[in-house]
């Protein structure tokens, strides 16, 4: 059974570290009696394991320079040397968070984490906003400046997980290896963009049909689950590998066809339309903006709850201590407000976020129906054994169809609420990297759990997505890196010289590509540690109704006559209550 | 399936019609109303060799008929070609007078000619139950429509009620009803024998095939499924049994067909059959 | 065989499978239409067609190149290996570096050089013709780092997880490319480079205005050579014999005692090798190359391999010349940006008719 904090567990990882270190290092003398030495203090785990780790790493950095030719007296304090204290100051806080003061807390986590899908959501959504709240206080950041990077984190949370819950409908229940998400999230964003952008082409884009909205989004649903159909039809033949590498390859194509001059805008039966090409393609305005203001230009008054909402949060600053005032008229005290205002986009941004949690309880609901019934029943079974479903009598044809273009309808849903958002978008916002990132998230939350997708997404886009630019907005605004070099020697030179900050300057400022290094890293070690993610073990019913007896309660009823024995009514199979 | 088995298939088919006697047809008929499965000049080539070689015979209504014979007899791919797994080279198989010859496995699993495996074939990640209730036919929320639809729902959930009942009726009848909530993967392989034929009744079919489905069964639980088997008949299930050992089906079945290099050497009753020096020979001669 | 017996497989064919008479319908048209704007005066030219002919090869000979080494791992291994395109271009920067060091060494800034800086084509002066030494050395060097990358990953990576199925590898493999790729970025930059000096290649002039680029003879040349002897070196082997055997029946090879780690090494020594050089003489043949150039013609390398069959060295030069071929002969119809879209087209229509490649059912040969 794992458990949250199992990987954090000292000893754990000493035990796997040491298997591994006994293959390989033989017959070097005192080699033996040093890895017992090591491996007494590793496991005794806590302060000794930790300060052992450290003085190795102290050790061997200061052998290090020495091989290296430095002289230690003259290091700048710049140098190497600061590289040990951060490194000191890290596995310090890594201790602190991680043992004994942390036990009662860890425990209190686990035991809610049992508890319920709710509970788990609310965990993962809550350490976002913590560390979210320690950036921004790192940060000197205003409320408005906290909430503004909320919304942000809980946009990118929505989307991926509503993008993964398509997904995992379609790798979690049926089996379906698509790697191309991205062109049917295209398909939704433009075939929307199309159907119900005005038919006066304003002066940035291509004139659209100027259908209704709801009528546009339909549409951008329908054509995507269209384009899935086109698409699933060679799955029922391939394997599966060769159906990813043909999904991926529907992707390019239609985004290359987007991005085509040929179709940035044509005329049929007399209506003039098109993709807008490689420059992109403005969208119908966000309905949502209609809750705040009179229309969607750039000058629309306040309307509605904007005329209410907006005013009122601008001036929200409670004063708790008013300045001048003193402790019983003799100790004078400091001045403090509390500063709540809000600017106006952010508050229509928190409006967004609330909508597209709506959409995200909807694609939950909608998934968790489609899963826990006969259909998704019949998914289960495909993607176990085909041959049996087949055998008993299941046209898994269909079901694999219905199920892709399901998906695929909500993917484009999802792409429409997430790019169609913004008002403009074009065929870069669909390259194939976006899949990944989407693939990336079902893995860490776990293939086939609707509640671990949606953990995946908000895991991903907090950890992985907007986590690294706040660490490096912290980072850069707390150490003065002087100039950043621009290109890598430019930042390697005085690294070797001794002179780390301006390496980390550099690094930092390529926190974007670090980030595409530091997914490609965790989807290898999940896919090595972990590959069922956070809840792909779990057991979730493929049932429209809870399998337990209707009155007669779980289990029971009559013995085992044979002896093969399993223990009775186990909730959680660990995969050791096997057969004898 | 490749295309090209299709066009072999089709080819010959057609072939088949314009060449067929008119007998055939007749003696289609007659068996069709007391024997549901009949096999007509059944014939499998894979590349040059011959698996099935014109094999012909038909099962009674309500029987427990024995098929037997030396390894690599053409049992199981004569299995395979009735539920459509594999497509006959030529030959016909009818199912109550319908052609189902060619037809897709899970239309042929529909009309109620429903196989087992000779190697269980669980689920393994999914539960005993779940693998119970994925088996019945007709069921309305097969249709993704009726399973989100909130109004339609209710059906779907009323339909698996009836269909979890019955799934634990099931499972008591062949007592494996406290491994309910177990994942099959779990079960051992007696268990997983048990659950596949409990997985087959599920689905209400009037004829069994079951390939070998004592193999790697201990004794007890042998004894266990044969008991099931019998009554089962008894309630008016149809059994094509297809084994290895020759004193199963000898004390079980009261009609026996022996196949012998792809055709049918001898049928008829266990007696009949014991007594004819040929499955003698060909017992004798080839491996036991 | 009979009149009587062609007639009824023609009917057959027709009444099962439409589908193909379809496609084989399209490619008569398309063939016609060539025909008729080749002898429409005025339109398409002899001289353009061959051009585009050749143009095809040369790219296809590439992808083919390239492709081998996806399709000897995807056969040996049984995945799909998405960080290939990415050892492409690991293979690339590797071996421009050293040839520039070589080229420039003494004239220019080294660490400039080794990074492939910014420094002017022209004074640089590199092409297959003014400074072969550092070419032949580049190309060497691009393959042998590009053996040791794919070991190094081989065993950081894939050896762990070497009983796993070919989609959690699939999915180890993507992480594996976007980690290079972005390594690269990190390294060597964004921008796209120039790294040949296009006025010391001398084109080579053919019969009737047409004429080709001496660095496009260089890829033809190299890239038929290193593919003719991995080929002998497959056939001749005992080697060549056991990774055979491997693919073919991975279980069956390790009960009769072929070393199966050893095999696998040696598929990446090879595969990896041919991805390093066929990064290289792409790069050389272009006369630029960027940090995602290996991406990007990923998708292509697998149609290619894909089409040719999985396995088949032939396969993967067969499949790479009909995807460059379909790519370049597309612009007698359509637009130029539109070929890519060709090529991916074709590859989702031959897998649509023969689900496992043209060449299915041959293995490493």
């Amino acid at each position: 059974m794992s458990s949250p904090t199992e990987s954090v567990d000292p000893t754990e990882d000493a035990a796997g570290d040491d298997a591994a270190a006994g293959d390989d290092g033989r017959e070097i003398p005192g080699w033996t009696p040093y890895r017992e030495w090591f491996r007494d203090r590793w496991s005794e785990g806590g302060a000794t394991a930790w300060a052992t780790a450290l003085g190795h790493l102290l050790v061997g950095g200061v052998l290090f320079a020495l091989v290296a030719g430095f002289d230690l007296g003259t290091l700048p304090i710049g140098g190497s040397l600061v590289w040990f204290v951060y490194l000191s100051v890290t596995v310090a806080a890594l201790y602190v968070a991680t043992a004994p003061p942390a036990e009662p807390y860890v425990a209190w986590l686990e035991d809610r984490w049992m508890e319920s899908d709710v509970d788990k959501l609310l965990i993962v959504l809550g350490h976002v906003v913590v560390v979210f709240f320690v950036f921004a206080v790192a940060l000197g950041l205003p409320f408005n400046g906290l909430m503004g990077a909320l919304s942000s984190v809980l946009f990118f949370t929505a989307v991926y997980a509503m993008m993964v819950l398509a997904l995992n409908l379609h790798w979690g229940y049926a089996g379906v290896f698509n790697i191309g998400i991205a062109g049917f999230m295209a398909v939704g964003v433009y075939a929307m963009a199309i159907l119900s952008s005005p038919t006066e082409a304003g002066a940035a884009s291509v004139p659209g049909l100027g259908l209704p909205l709801p009528i546009g989004i339909l549409g951008g649903v329908l054509a995507a689950a269209i384009v899935g159909l086109v698409a699933a039809l060679p799955a029922l033949r391939l394997r599966a590998d060769y159906f990813a590498i043909v999904t991926v390859a529907f992707s390019e194509i239609i985004r290359l066809t987007l991005n085509s001059r040929t179709l940035q805008e044509f005329t049929i039966a007399g209506v003039t339309t098109g993709t807008g090409g490689a420059t992109g393609i403005t969208m119908p305005g966000n309905p949502v903006r209609l809750l705040f203001y009179d229309g969607f230009g750039a000058g629309a008054e306040p309307a509605l709850l904007g005329s209410v909402l907006f005013p009122l949060f601008r001036g929200l600053r409670i004063e708790l201590i008013p300045p001048g005032s003193s402790w019983l008229g003799v100790v004078p005290l400091p001045a403090f407000t509390l500063d709540l205002a809000v600017q106006p986009s952010v508050i229509s941004n928190w409006a967004y976020v609330v909508v597209l949690s709506a959409f995200v309880a909807l694609f939950y609901v909608l998934l968790v129906r489609t899963g826990n019934s006969p259909f998704g029943r019949v998914l289960k079974a495909i993607r176990e054994d085909e041959v049996v479903a087949k055998s008993l009598g299941k046209d898994t044809n269909r079901f694999k169809i219905v199920a892709f273009m399901f998906g695929c309808g909500l993917m484009g849903l999802g792409g429409i609420l997430w790019q169609g958002s913004q008002g403009f978008t074009n065929p870069g916002a669909f390259r194939p990297i976006i899949t990944f990132y989407i693939w990336v998230a079902l893995i860490i939350g776990g293939a086939g759990s609707n509640t671990g997708s949606v953990l995946g997404g908000a895991l991903f886009a907090g950890a992985l997505w907007e986590g690294p630019v706040y660490v490096r907005r912290v980072v850069t605004n707390y150490v003065d890196f002087g100039s950043t070099p621009s290109t890598f020697p430019g930042a390697v030179a005085p690294f070797v010289e001794g002179e780390v900050l301006p390496f980390l300057a550099f690094l930092l400022d390529n926190v974007s590509a670090l980030r595409f290094i530091l997914v490609g890293v965790i989807l290898v070690a999940l896919m090595q540690r972990r590959p069922e993610g956070l809840l792909g073990h779990r057991k979730e019913e493929a049932a429209a109704i809870s399998l337990t007896r209707p009155g007669g309660g779980g289990g029971g009823g009559s013995t085992t006559a044979d002896g093969d024995a399993v223990a009775d009514g186990g909730r959680e199979a660990d995969g050791d209550g096997g057969a004898r | 399936m490749s295309a090209d088995d299709s066009v072999a298939a089709d080819a010959t088919d057609g072939d088949a019609a314009d060449a067929e006697p008119s007998e055939a047809t007749a003696q289609g008929a007659r068996d069709a109303a007391d024997h549901p499965l009949v096999v007509e000049n059944l014939r499998k080539t894979f590349g040059g060799i011959t698996a099935v070689d014109d094999a012909s015979f038909s099962v009674a209504e309500g029987s427990l008929t024995g098929l037997i014979g030396p390894n690599g007899a053409g049992k199981s791919t004569t299995f395979n070609c009735i539920t459509g797994v594999h497509e006959p080279t030529s030959g016909r198989v009818t199912f109550h007078g319908t052609d189902i010859t060619g037809m897709a496995t899970h239309e042929i699993a529909q009309q109620g000619l429903v196989r087992t495996f000779q190697i269980a074939r669980e689920l393994p990640e999914m539960t005993v139950l779940e693998n119970m209730m994925l088996a019945p036919k007709g069921q309305v929320g097969e249709r993704l429509t009726n399973a989100l639809v909130p109004g339609l729902r209710d059906r779907v959930v009323e339909q698996e009620e009836e269909l979890l009942e019955r799934a634990w009726q099931q499972l008591e009848f062949f007592e494996i009803d406290h491994l309910a909530e177990e994942y099959a993967g779990n079960l051992s392989g007696g268990q997983r024998k048990l659950l596949e034929m409990a997985r087959a009744l599920m689905t209400d079919p009037e004829v069994v095939l079951l390939d070998e489905p004592l193999a790697g069964v201990n004794p007890t639980l042998e004894e266990k499924l044969l008991d099931r088997i019998h009554e089962l008949r008894e309630r008016g299930n149809t059994f094509l049994l297809v084994e290895h050992d020759m004193d199963v089906i000898m004390n079980n079945c009261e009609h026996v067909i022996v196949m012998h290099q792809g055709s049918v050497l001898a049928e008829g009753t266990p007696e009949q059959v014991t007594s004819d020096e040929r499955v003698v020979e060909a017992y004798l001669g080839g491996d036991v | 065989m009979g009149i009587s017996e062609t007639y009824t497989r023609g009917r057959d064919l027709v009444t099962s499978r439409p589908s193909v008479l379809i496609v084989a319908g399209i490619v008569a048209l398309l063939a016609l239409d060539l025909v008729r704007q080749i002898a429409t005066p005025g339109g398409l030219s002899t001289t353009q067609l061959v051009g585009y002919l050749w143009d095809g090869l040369v790219v296809g000979l590439s992808i083919g190149l390239a492709g081998v080494g996806l399709s000897m791992t995807y056969s040996i291994l049984n995945f799909a290996n998405f960080g290939h395109g990415d050892y492409v271009t690991s293979g690339a920067f590797a071996g421009w570096a050293v040839t520039w060091v070589i080229a420039g060494a003494g004239q220019f800034d080294l660490t400039t050089l080794l990074f492939i800086g910014s420094v002017s084509t022209r004074d640089l002066g590199v092409s297959a013709f003014a400074t072969p030494l550092a070419i032949v050395v580049g190309l060497l060097v691009a393959a042998a780092a590009t053996i040791v990358l794919s070991l190094v990953i081989d065993r950081l990576v894939y050896r762990p997880m070497r009983d796993e199925g070919g989609i959690s590898l699939l999915i180890a493999s993507i992480g594996v490319a976007l980690a290079l790729r972005y390594t690269i970025y990190i390294v060597f930059g964004q921008r796209t480079r120039g790294l040949t000096d296009a006025q010391s290649v001398p084109d080579i002039a053919i019969a009737g205005g047409f004429g080709v680029g001496g660095h496009e003879v260089a890829l033809v040349v190299i890239a038929a050579a290193l593919m003719l002897s991995v080929h002998f070196l497959l056939q001749t082997t005992k080697l060549g014999k056991a990774m055979r055997a491997m693919a073919d029946n991975e279980d069956l090879a390790r009960v009769t005692g072929i070393p199966t780690e050893r095999v696998v090494r040696f598929t990446w020594i090879i595969g990896g090798g041919l991805a390093g050089a066929g990064g290289f003489l792409i790069a050389l043949e272009r006369g630029a190359m960027n940090f995602q150039f290996g991406w990007v013609l990923l998708l292509l390398i697998f149609a290619a391999v894909i089409l040719g069959g999985i396995g088949s060295i032939y396969g993967a030069m067969f499949g790479g010349i009909t995807i460059g071929i379909a790519q370049s002969i597309s612009l007698v119809w359509l637009p130029s940006e539109f070929s890519t879209v060709a090529a991916f087209a074709v590859m989702i229509f031959v897998l649509l008719f023969k689900p496992d490649g043209l060449f299915s059912g041959v293995t490493t040969a």
